[in-house]
């Protein structure tokens, strides 16, 4: 049975289900409080969950079940005294080492846990970046919303901020190095790209550079894919040089991506019109699926709705179970659909409707 | 001495209790007592900076207050969720 953590606007749903038989909602919790992500650590099987109250501000709660009782986690907050207060936490992912797990957030801040979540505390490498105060916000904010481990290496880490691009560590967070080489923020103007020498250079600090998702491969660490503000990239270098890949697709404007665990060739993206229009191009809701790297892409919408569809995919609201062919993937919408595929993206079944606004999911 | 009155998720935090005697001359300083008094409070109605929340009303015997405005013996001091923070 594959669980579903559906994040909305309205609270925390817990679906149960298989691809084939349907999903049921067993569980809610935070009704009523926008719940930003949810993850339930399988090293644990503890439940995280990261809520911002719009009058108590952002907090990150621990449950072993949603519907029982939730605890406040600790040190989820900047240092007191400062400038600014933390804003929103957009992820939480588990590291490799026993017991680490990362939270994500704005303003571009990354927190780590080594006690499965129960206190954490802010990563200050990557907080006293000297060229912070260079960093410009997208327009969700200036959001911390993709950690992506390096399997088998704790010390590995890669991250990427709306708008200040993407950052590495190998030394377990203590030191951080940029990896923006080959971005081309096509959203300024050319006169600007062209000054700056773009795609070559690595764009200095106080160059917006919006990545919307950073995936890792887990079968080949050393690649990742980017879904950018305008572009789908990938790296074969340990994210410190992109080429763009998203020629054949209907529009490279899009929020969520993810890969095979299994197969680092494969990963899927939902694209939207533009920035101006984010809704899925031509009223149709479709993943399109590359298995070679980004060479092409093929439209996968068997399923789902396919007439006057005009839907929003958010960042965080696509996420895959299992691997390989009979991979599950799952995507939710801000109109309150959940859609599934028990087959790589093949075929998609409606596994959940009439929900609030799906801000995030994960399976497992 | 003043009385800090909490309700919903700010009561539970505070033991579970709705009225707290505390000492201090202004709003700012009885909700640091607050929070002293009950860590569970923490972040909850003041942000890291040490301001008052944004969708955080304060009212002083019943007018809407500031983190500096001051109270004496007896005054009533009630915190609430303001009508800006709801959403549709």
């Amino acid at each position: 049975m594959t669980e579903l953590l559906v994040s909305t606007k309205k609270g925390l749903f817990v679906l149960e289900g298989e691809p084939g038989t349907g999903f049921e909602i067993a569980a809610r919790a935070f009704a009523g409080q926008p719940v930003d992500y949810a993850l339930r650590d399988g090293r644990t099987g503890r439940l995280l969950a990261a809520i911002t109250s719009p009058f108590y501000g952002p907090k990150v709660f621990l449950g072993e079940e949603a519907a029982g009782e939730w605890e406040q986690a600790q040190g989820v907050a900047l240092p007191e005294g400062g400038e600014q207060a933390l804003n929103r936490i957009w992820v939480i992912a588990a590291g490799e080492a026993e017991g680490v797990l990362y939270a994500g957030g704005d303003p571009g801040v990354l927190f780590e846990s080594h006690d499965g979540g129960a206190s954490w505390e802010i990563n200050a490498g990557l907080w006293d970046q000297p060229t912070r105060k260079d960093w410009q916000p997208g327009g969700g904010g200036l959001c911390l919303h993709s950690i992506a481990p390096w399997p088998g290496e704790p010390d590995r880490l890669s991250v990427a901020i709306s708008a200040a691009g993407v950052w590495h560590t190998e030394d377990g967070g203590r030191s951080w190095s940029r990896g923006n080489q080959g971005l081309t923020p096509r959203y300024l103007p050319a006169e600007v790209i062209e000054e700056l020498g773009l795609p070559e250079p690595d764009p200095g600090a106080d160059t917006p550079l919006c990545v919307h998702h950073l995936e890792r491969a887990r079968a080949r660490p050393e690649r990742m894919y980017i879904q950018f503000h305008g572009g789908v990239y990938r790296s074969d270098d340990a994210g410190r040089s992109w080429v763009e890949i998203g020629r054949g697709l209907p529009s490279d404007f899009g929020f969520p991506l993810t890969v095979d665990p299994a197969d680092a060739d494969s990963a899927y993206v939902v694209p939207l019109v533009a920035d101006m229009d984010r809704v899925t191009p031509e009223g149709r809701v479709r993943v399109f699926e590359t298995r070679d790297a980004g060479e092409t892409w093929m439209a996968r919408g068997d399923g789902l709705p396919s007439e006057h569809a005009y839907l929003t995919v958010l960042r965080q609201a696509l996420t895959r179970a299992g691997q390989g062919a009979r991979m599950e993937i799952y995507l939710g919408t801000t109109t309150g659909e959940v859609f599934g595929s028990g087959d790589a993206g093949a075929t998609w079944f409606e596994v959940a409707s009439r929900l609030p606004p799906v801000y995030a999911l994960s399976a497992r | 001495m003043p009385v800090v009155c909490l309700h919903g998720p700010l009561r539970k935090l505070a033991g579970d209790r709705s009225e707290h005697e505390l000492s201090g001359a202004t709003v700012e300083e009885l909700l640091s007592e607050l929070e002293r008094a009950h860590p569970g409070l923490g972040g909850w109605i003041v942000d890291e900076r040490g301001a008052i929340r944004r969708h955080i009303n304060v009212f002083v015997n019943g007018e809407l207050g500031g983190a500096q405005t001051p109270v004496a013996a007896g005054d009533r001091v009630e915190v609430l969720p303001a009508i800006t923070g709801g959403a549709a």
